[in-house]
C-alpha cells in the first residue's frame, strides 16, 4: 500500500465508524503504540472534518500488559499511556496498525478496562494479516493481506518514518 | 539501550544510558499513579522479599508500594521480629528465604557492602535500599528524576549537597550519577563530617555554606543523623544549625529556579527550617512520589532475564 492507499483507507474507516454509530457522539479513539497512535489521530482527523465535533484521542502502551514478559530475555522500553479522559460510557475505538495475533488487542483491552467501563469497544486495523491465536477480530479493516508466518507486514507513517507505506517483508531469520 | 545488569547494588559505574532509561522508564510508570486503578500486570507471577535490617518508612513503603502497582507478590521482614534476633546470618536469613522461592530481594543494611555480598551468594536479583554509609541507589535515581523533570536536563547543573557527608550513602550515590550525568557537585559540611580524600570523587569541596550556594541549582540537604553523632563530631546542634542550617535568609541571593531537596526524615529546625522546607523552592514531596516510579522502574527492568525453565 502506497500513501495514497493508506489514507483512502483511514478515510474509509472513519466512515465506516460515523456510519456504524450513527454519528459521533460518544465516541474516543485511542491507539496503540508505536504506530497506531499515529493511525488514530488520522482517524479522528477525518472523523472531525466531517462531523464537526472534536474527539479525544489518548494513547496507549501496552509492554506492562504483554504475556510474554516473563519470557523474553530483555524488558522492552515501557513509554507512556495517554489517556486524559474518562472512557466510561464511551464508545472507545482502538486503533492499531497490524492485526496478528490478536496478543496485543487482548493486552490493550485489559487495559483500557483498568481505565474505566467503556460502552463498547471496536477495533480498527489498517492491515489484518491473519495467523489469530486468540479469539480476536476487526471491527474495521484498511486491508486484508494474507502473509505466511515467515514474513512481516511493516506499517510506515510520515511522523516517524518520513513516508506512508504497507510493505511485507521476508523475515531474515525465520523461526 | 537495553538493560543488562541483574543486580542494582549501587550508582558507581552504571553507564549514562543506563540511568537515563530507568529515569524514562520511570516517567512512564508516573502515570500509572494516577490512574483510578493504579496497577499493571508486569511483574505477576514475580516475588519479592523486603529485607530490612535498618529502620526505614518511606523506603520501605516506597518498595512495597511499587511492587504493589506492578502485581509482584512482596514478603516484608524487619529485624526487631526476625531470627535476626537469634543469631541468624546473613547469608543464612537470605538462603532460607530464597529456598521459598522468591526471585528479588531489596535490602537495607547497616553494613557496606552487605547488597554485593549477597548478590555473590543467591540467585536472586538484589536491589539496595541502602547499605551502611556507602549508597543508596534508588534515592539518588529519583533524586535525579525530580530534577531532570523540573531542568529537562542535568547536564551543567550546579547541585550542592550540605551536611553529614561522611556517613550519608545519599550522597555518595548521588555523587556518582550526577557525575555521570554530568551535573557539577559541591559537597559542603564540616570538616568532622567529610570524608577523608572526598574530592577524588571528582566533587568540589567547601566548609562554608555561603560560599557553597554561590550560583546554585539545587541544594540537597542532608538528614543530620542524630543517631550517629555520638562521637563528639559537633560542638552542638545549635551550632550546626547555625553554620549548616538551610535558611530563607540564607536563600536570599538564591536564583529563581533554585531547587531544595531532602531525602528524609526532616530534622526540622536542624538541617532545614520548616520556611524552607515547606517553601517555594522545596520538592521535597514530588521526590517521595517519584520513589514509587522509580522503583516500579528498576523492578521492572531488573525483572528480565533468563526464561525460566520449570
Amino acid at each position: 500500500m502506497d500513501a495514497k492507499d493508506v489514507q483512502r483507507a483511514v478515510a474509509r474507516i472513519a466512515h465506516e465508524i460515523i456510519e456504524r454509530n450513527k454519528g459521533a457522539k460518544d465516541l474516543v479513539i485511542v491507539g496503540i503504540r508505536a504506530r497506531g497512535d499515529y493511525l488514530a489521530a488520522r482517524v479522528a482527523e477525518v472523523i472531525e472534518g466531517i462531523e464537526g465535533l472534536t474527539i479525544p484521542v489518548g494513547i496507549i502502551d501496552i509492554t506492562l500488559y504483554r504475556d510474554d514478559l516473563q519470557v523474553v530475555l530483555e524488558q522492552p522500553v515501557v513509554h507512556k499511556t495517554d489517556i486524559p479522559f474518562d472512557i466510561t460510557g464511551q464508545v472507545v475505538i482502538l486503533v492499531d496498525d497490524v492485526l496478528n495475533t490478536g496478543r496485543t488487542i487482548r493486552a490493550a483491552i485489559d487495559q483500557l478496562i483498568d481505565f474505566g467501563r467503556p460502552k463498547s469497544i471496536q477495533l480498527a486495523v489498517l492491515v489484518d494479516r491473519g495467523h489469530r491465536e486468540l479469539p480476536i477480530r476487526a471491527d474495521y479493516v484498511g486491508k486484508n493481506v494474507p502473509t505466511s508466518q515467515g514474513q512481516q507486514v511493516e506499517v510506515r507513517v510520515r511522523e516517524v518514518d518520513g513516508s506512508d507505506e504497507v510493505v511485507v517483508v521476508e523475515e531474515p531469520f525465520p523461526r | 539501550m537495553k538493560w543488562q545488569s541483574r543486580h542494582l547494588l549501587g550508582l558507581e559505574g552504571v553507564s549514562a544510558e543506563e540511568i537515563r532509561l530507568i529515569l524514562d522508564t520511570a516517567g512512564s510508570f508516573k502515570e500509572i499513579l494516577e490512574r483510578p486503578i493504579k496497577k499493571v500486570p508486569a511483574l505477576r507471577g514475580i516475588t519479592v522479599a523486603n529485607l530490612f535490617f535498618e529502620p526505614s518508612t518511606r523506603t520501605r513503603f516506597s518498595f512495597e508500594l511499587a511492587e504493589k502497582r506492578m502485581s509482584a507478590d512482596s514478603v516484608s521482614f524487619s529485624t526487631a521480629t526476625s531470627s535476626v534476633k537469634k543469631g541468624e546470618t546473613l547469608k543464612d536469613t537470605v538462603k532460607n528465604i530464597e529456598a521459598m522461592r522468591v526471585d528479588m530481594v531489596v535490602i537495607r543494611h547497616s553494613a557496606a557492602g552487605a547488597p554485593h555480598f549477597l548478590a555473590r551468594c543467591v540467585d536472586a536479583a538484589v536491589i539496595n535500599a541502602g547499605d551502611g554509609a556507602h549508597e543508596h541507589p534508588t534515592q539518588a535515581l529519583l533524586d535525579m528524576m525530580t530534577l531532570r523533570e523540573k531542568y529537562g536536563s542535568l547536564e551543567g547543573l550546579r547541585v550542592v549537597i550540605v551536611g553529614d557527608i561522611a556517613h550519608s550513602r545519599v550522597a555518595r550515590s548521588n555523587i556518582w550519577g550526577l557525575r555521570t550525568m554530568g551535573a557539577s557537585v559541591i559537597v559542603c559540611g564540616p570538616k568532622t563530617l567529610l570524608p577523608l580524600d572526598v574530592e577524588q570523587l571528582g566533587v568540589d569541596v567547601s566548609v562554608n555554606l555561603d560560599e557553597a550556594l554561590e550560583g546554585a541549582d539545587v541544594i540537597n540537604v542532608l538528614r543530620l543523623q542524630l543517631e550517629r553523632q555520638t562521637q563528639g563530631l559537633l560542638p552542638s546542634m545549635r551550632e550546626y544549625n547555625r553554620e549548616y542550617g538551610i535558611t530563607l535568609q540564607r536563600l536570599a541571593g538564591a536564583k529563581e529556579s533554585l531547587t531544595i531537596m531532602h531525602p528524609g526524615p526532616i530534622n526540622r529546625g536542624v538541617e532545614i527550617t520548616p520556611q524552607v522546607a515547606d517553601g517555594p523552592y522545596s520538592v521535597i514531596l514530588d521526590q517521595v512520589l517519584n520513589g514509587v516510579a522509580v522503583r516500579m522502574a528498576v523492578l521492572f527492568l531488573l525483572s528480565g532475564g533468563e526464561p525460566k525453565l520449570t
